[in-house]
């Protein structure tokens, strides 16, 4: 069999006796692309990590080109020509893209002490070159965006000679035009006879790159073939063990004519400007834009987390006088920030504690006094009860040891304990898996059921599509186009938002 | 508080030994584990650190020693409760000993009621608050309450420069309270031209010295007020902001903590309990003196940090605060009766400090791991 790259062959392994791969056996096919999906826990991961020499295997063994391959390290792997673009991407931000590329071996002058610079440069340049990012290789990569990073830790791997490339959600944090970019340079590297390996939560584009998948569940493989053998709808079924009929929950809430948030010619020179729209109550309102079109920054606006100059905001009729996040969440709002990592959890604090966070003012006289923890503690538990948070101890457990699927949960739950008027929620679905989206669009569903208006922003104009009543479009800062049910068409859509892009 | 302790864990680990005699170095592993992962780990340390001195210095556990021991930490203890508030919001106050030093003369100063003019002329009080009969208030039944009113809210107002100016103008911890530092314990010098002041009332001067029995007046007012910080951190709404804001500020502003305020009332007990600590240290000199607590800045963050309380914010107990202060007064205690030169006791010293911090990384480390 040489036409396979790598192969798996009986791998075990598990963590503290919970045993996360089961007897793997498949082959990596050489000069392709292997797309790798499954969800959140169900072994993706672990199984790269084996091969990127992250972590040690329990038993069976991998081969690479037929010879048998233990990395004991991450070094050996890159040394054998494995390369691994991780989720966090690993670069040193402060340092310039030739010396992050050369940092396992600065080249030298001859025998002297001393970086022979000029050589990182001209051989950096030729590793940009080949992934078509037009930066000097002194560049800090603290100055890039996400996407151009993405793209010099591939030249990374271009400089080790790697015949395998592993990519791990590489898209989360790419704009439209950067993943565009990403798939025309994985392409390239295919047809170049390099072998790729593809993970990602996103199976439209598995099966766009993909020639070969392959599905694990629960730490096996649940199935392997051709591309062609496979639909969208097959892969969901096989990741998750049983048919979802559906993507998207039943609509079952009406918005009605009561706004909720109205939201009058708010402008802030150089990030929003004149943005007018009314969110009704019960509804579910998209907010859908390219990154950098003012989405992101237009919620935290609205929370008063940053100020406007103009514009006035009315929540449940009343305009607002100051905007503060303290005095925004007593008037009804709340936020469910895009980074729940940096903005929504406490990670090392327990459940408990997190989901209780907003509404500890209403479970005390005073900031002085003590606080009711019996009633506080039943609300939590009935909130961790209605979302179906997995979790075996609320009070202790850490929210970082929750998947991320249950702590973006944990992030909707503490808002819920103030019955919010209005939820902005802002890629609430995130590096979360099949299941968990469903579960989330079910809880921001019943949510607009019980008369809730949710600002649902999101780059995937399909989950918009999927869930929302009206879509948004924002792009340059300014309200390019509001659509209503009917009217939503993908490609008009996205016009909206290329708008700018298209006519300069 | 702390005899509950002692005796508590005494019995726990010999009980678990005892148990579990069928897999004799395994369980013993256990046991140093469940003792290395204990809340109550510095205690531990502290008490086995005594029993290992035992042999070598016997007048350690000698009566008149162990009243030693247990009086000198609670002044310590006060000053410590109010770093580790900071500490837990992801701030430091190195500022503390300053205030220290500035509130121990302000307080002497309205208390005294005999002044030196040749030691006393040329400070800028002279003739203000300083005459040869002492203050104004001097001899008065006003001047004690006045005295102590004073201390603490000067250490107070203190501490609510210091939380505004890292709260409201974003400038760091570390250089707010060291520039603090600086200043702070040079307006005490210059106040008092570097004199002690003396003659005290006998009053104020029985609050450092006098005891019920053997148990020490501080014993009962900063155990109260340790008991009153416990009860704040962990039953009050300010407690768990404290603690939200030390973990992530940024999660915290998003879920509508008031930060500012919460980072400002941090600082705001820091000094309040600063001044406490110096009420008790200057009444057992009987003095107020302009450089009271140069030497203990190490001994606070010390204390709070090998306790448990970290560094990064986020983490912290008053409990384990008394433990690091036990094990600091308890490590000076043994060095001073060790008769080592000055020198030899820092040595020691840091050398303990740094065995203490190697323990305290393998904890973390084995937490991580479970």
């Amino acid at each position: 069999m040489n036409d396979s790259i790598l192969t798996f062959e009986n791998i075990d392994k598990s963590f503290f006796g919970v045993p996360v791969l089961k007897d793997i056996s498949f082959q990596l096919p050489r000069g392709q692309v292997l797309g790798l999906v499954g969800e959140n826990g169900a072994g993706k991961s672990t199984l790269m990590n084996l091969v990127g020499g992250v972590v040690p295997l329990d038993s069976g063994r991998m081969l690479l080109d037929g010879n048998p391959y233990t990395p004991r390290g991450p070094s050996d792997a890159s040394a054998a020509g494995v390369a691994f673009i991780h989720q966090e991407l690993n670069l040193f931000t402060n340092l310039s893209i030739a010396e992050n590329i050369f940092i396992n071996g600065f080249p030298r002058f001859h025998w002297l002490p001393m970086l022979n610079r000029t050589a990182m440069r001209t051989q950096t340049r030729q590793f940009l070159d080949a992934v078509d990012l037009p930066v000097s290789p002194d560049t800090l990569v603290e100055k890039l965006s996400p996407g151009e990073r993405q793209l010099a830790e591939i030249a990374k791997a271009l400089s080790f000679n790697a015949r395998l490339i592993i990519f791990d959600e590489p898209t989360t944090s790419l704009t439209a035009r950067e993943t565009e970019r990403l798939f025309a340079l994985i392409e390239r590297l295919r047809s170049d006879g390099a072998s790729i390996v593809y993970i990602s939560h996103i199976l439209t584009d598995v099966m766009r790159l993909a020639d070969e998948i392959v599905v694990l569940r629960d730490g096996e493989v649940v199935g392997h073939g051709r591309k062609e053998e496979f639909s969208v709808g097959r892969m969901i079924s096989l990741m998750v063990g049983r048919d979802i009929q559906q993507l998207y929950p039943p609509r079952t809430a009406q918005a009605t004519d009561r706004p909720a948030l109205e939201v009058r010619g708010v402008s802030q020179p150089g990030i929003v400007d004149k943005i007018d729209f009314t969110l009704y109550k019960g509804e579910t309102l998209g907010v859908f834009g390219l990154m950098g079109s003012g989405r992101t920054e237009l919620a935290r606006i609205l929370f008063g987390m940053d100020g406007c100059e103009e514009g006035e905001i009315a929540i449940d009729g009343v305009v607002q006088s100051k905007l503060s996040p303290r005095h925004c969440i007593d008037t009804g709002l709340a936020f469910v920030t895009e980074n729940r990592r940096e903005e929504g959890l406490l990670m090392d604090i327990s459940i408990s504690n997190n989901i209780g966070l907003v509404a500890l003012p209403h479970y005390a006289s005073s900031t002085f006094t003590p606080l009711h923890e019996q009633r506080l503690n039943g609300q939590i538990d009935e909130v961790v009860g209605s979302l179906k948070i997995k979790v075996s101890d609320v009070r202790r457990q850490a929210v970082k040891t929750l998947s991320g699927g249950n702590q973006q949960k944990a992030v909707i739950g503490k808002w819920l304990l103030r019955n919010p008027q209005v939820l902005i929620v802002d890629e609430p679905t995130r590096g979360v898996d099949v299941g968990a989206k469903y579960e989330i669009y079910t809880i921001l569903a019943q949510l607009a059921a019980e008369g809730t208006g949710v600002l649902f922003i999101s780059s995937e104009l399909d989950e918009l599509m999927g869930v929302c009543d009206r879509i948004l479009v924002m792009g340059n800062g300014e309200v390019q186009a509001i659509f209503s049910r009917s009217e939503f068409d993908k490609e008009r859509i996205l016009r909206a938002a290329f708008r700018e892009q298209v006519t300069s | 508080m702390t005899e509950a302790n002692v005796s508590k864990s005494q019995i726990s680990p010999v009980h678990s030994v005892r148990g579990a005699q069928t897999n004799g170095w395994a369980r013993v592993q256990q046991v140093l584990r469940r003792l290395l992962l204990s809340e109550y780990f510095v205690l531990y340390l502290s008490i086995i650190y005594f029993l290992m001195l035992w042999p070598f210095i016997p007048r350690i556990a000698s009566p008149q020693n162990l009243g030693n021991i247990f009086s000198n930490m609670w002044p310590l203890l006060a000053v410590a409760i109010g770093q580790t508030f900071v500490l837990i919001v992801a701030g430091i106050d190195l500022s503390q000993s300053s205030i220290m030093a500035l509130v121990s003369v302000i307080g002497a100063a309205i208390m005294t009621t005999q002044l030196d003019p040749v030691l006393f002329e040329k400070s800028p009080l002279w003739g203000v608050l300083y005459t040869a009969t002492g203050s104004p208030l001097a001899g008065t039944l006003l001047a004690l309450p006045v005295a102590l009113l004073a201390m603490m809210g000067v250490g107070a107002l203190i501490g609510l420069w210091n939380g505004t100016a890292v709260a409201r103008l974003k400038t760091p911890p570390f250089m707010v309270t060291l520039v603090g530092m600086m200043f702070f314990s040079a307006a005490a010098i210059y106040l008092t031209k570097s004199e002690n002041i003396i003659h005290l009332p006998d009053a104020y001067i029985a609050l450092g010295q006098g005891q019920i029995s053997f148990v020490p007046y501080s014993f009962f007012i900063v155990g109260a007020l340790a008991i009153a910080a416990q009860w704040l951190l962990s039953r009050t709404v300010l407690g768990r902001w404290f603690y939200a804001v030390g973990t992530n500020m940024r999660t915290a502003i998003v879920s509508g903590v008031p930060v500012t305020r919460v980072i400002i009332t941090a600082y705001v007990l820091s000094g309040f309990f600063a001044a406490v600590g110096s009420i008790f240290y200057s009444a057992r000199l009987a003095a107020g003196r302009p450089t009271l607590g140069s030497s203990l800045l190490l001994d606070v963050v010390g204390a709070t940090v090998i306790g448990g309380t970290s560094l990064m914010g986020g983490k912290g107990k008053i409990l384990w605060t008394v433990f690091g202060v036990l094990f600091f007064v308890l490590l000076d205690n043994s060095l001073n009766l060790l008769n080592l030169s000055f020198f030899w006791v820092q040595i020691v010293k840091g050398s303990v400090i740094l065995l203490a911090a190697g323990l305290d990384v393998a904890r973390t480390r084995l937490t991580a791991r479970s």
